[in-house]
């Protein structure tokens, strides 16, 4: 199958539907274009177009990953919050007691290598993907596979809207 | 914090064996550009877990990094037309 690099196979890949997301979510932005350039309102450019790249992969994965629910998730609590902010109940967050966790065998091996106890890189990683926190280490490195494969897609979408836009 | 010395508790009945988990890791390790082209045999699962952290830390740091340029990009560019010829082309 011949594939150019920069065009989905699919029309309806994960990575068409972050593309079309991530660029309504910019046309939004600029309806409400803001005269002023102050730092205050640059800052907050910035933050939402980093928002909506995130909720923008994660609607386009859809909740069929325990990463792209974990953000969806995050996101409607945020929302929540921000329009009943005197509410304290709206906040939802799940953690799971850190004994729930299964420990992976397959690291015991390595106890003293670049990490003290062999479980700083599995909690590293815990922390980096969305929702890792309640995984057991096989779902872990599962979620973290396609996340990253996300990612990948995430930052090559905008770096194409990037050369779009400054050329 | 908690007592993380009670790893030692992987149970015979565990559903899940170390060659599901090492055919998992080494599935990662064809996904981080860093260890790609080193076999597994080479590369502990330790190693790869960490070289998997400091990788999903810089593509968010990419991401920060595309977002902060296409900011200061929408001050100055009117995005309509450019919009249109990016969705066709990503589309086409």
């Amino acid at each position: 199958m011949k594939t150019e690099k920069n065009l989905p196979r699919n029309p309806s890949s994960i990575k068409t539907r972050f593309a079309v997301k991530f660029l309504q979510a910019m046309n939004k932005m600029n309806k409400r274009k803001n005269p002023s350039t102050s730092m205050a309102v640059k800052y907050k450019r910035y933050q939402f177009i980093r928002a909506a790249a995130t909720s923008s992969m994660a609607s386009a994965v859809g909740p069929r990953r325990a990463w792209s629910r974990a953000v969806l998730r995050k996101m409607r609590n945020h929302t929540a919050i921000h329009r009943f902010p005197m509410n304290n109940k709206t906040r939802t967050t799940r953690r799971f007691p850190i004994t729930r966790r299964k420990r992976s065998s397959i690291l015991r091996g390595n106890p003293r290598q670049e990490d003290d106890l062999g479980f700083g890189q599995e909690d590293d990683l815990r922390g980096l993907v969305p929702g890792g926190q309640g995984m057991d280490f096989c779902r872990l490195l599962s979620e973290t596979a396609h996340y990253i494969k996300c990612l990948k897609t995430q930052v090559q979408v905008m770096t194409n809207v990037l050369h779009h836009y400054s050329t | 914090m908690s007592s993380r010395r009670s790893r030692s508790r992987q149970s015979g009945a565990s559903r899940i064996s170390d060659d599901q988990i090492a055919d998992l890791v080494s599935r990662l390790q064809q996904l981080i550009p860093e260890i790609r082209n080193r076999r597994s045999d080479k590369v502990s699962a330790s190693k790869v877990l960490q070289e998997t952290c400091n990788y999903i830390r810089s593509l968010h740091r990419e991401v920060d990094d595309l977002s902060d340029r296409l900011s200061e990009l929408l001050e100055s560019t009117d995005s309509d037309s450019a919009q249109a010829a990016i969705i066709r082309s990503l589309l086409m």
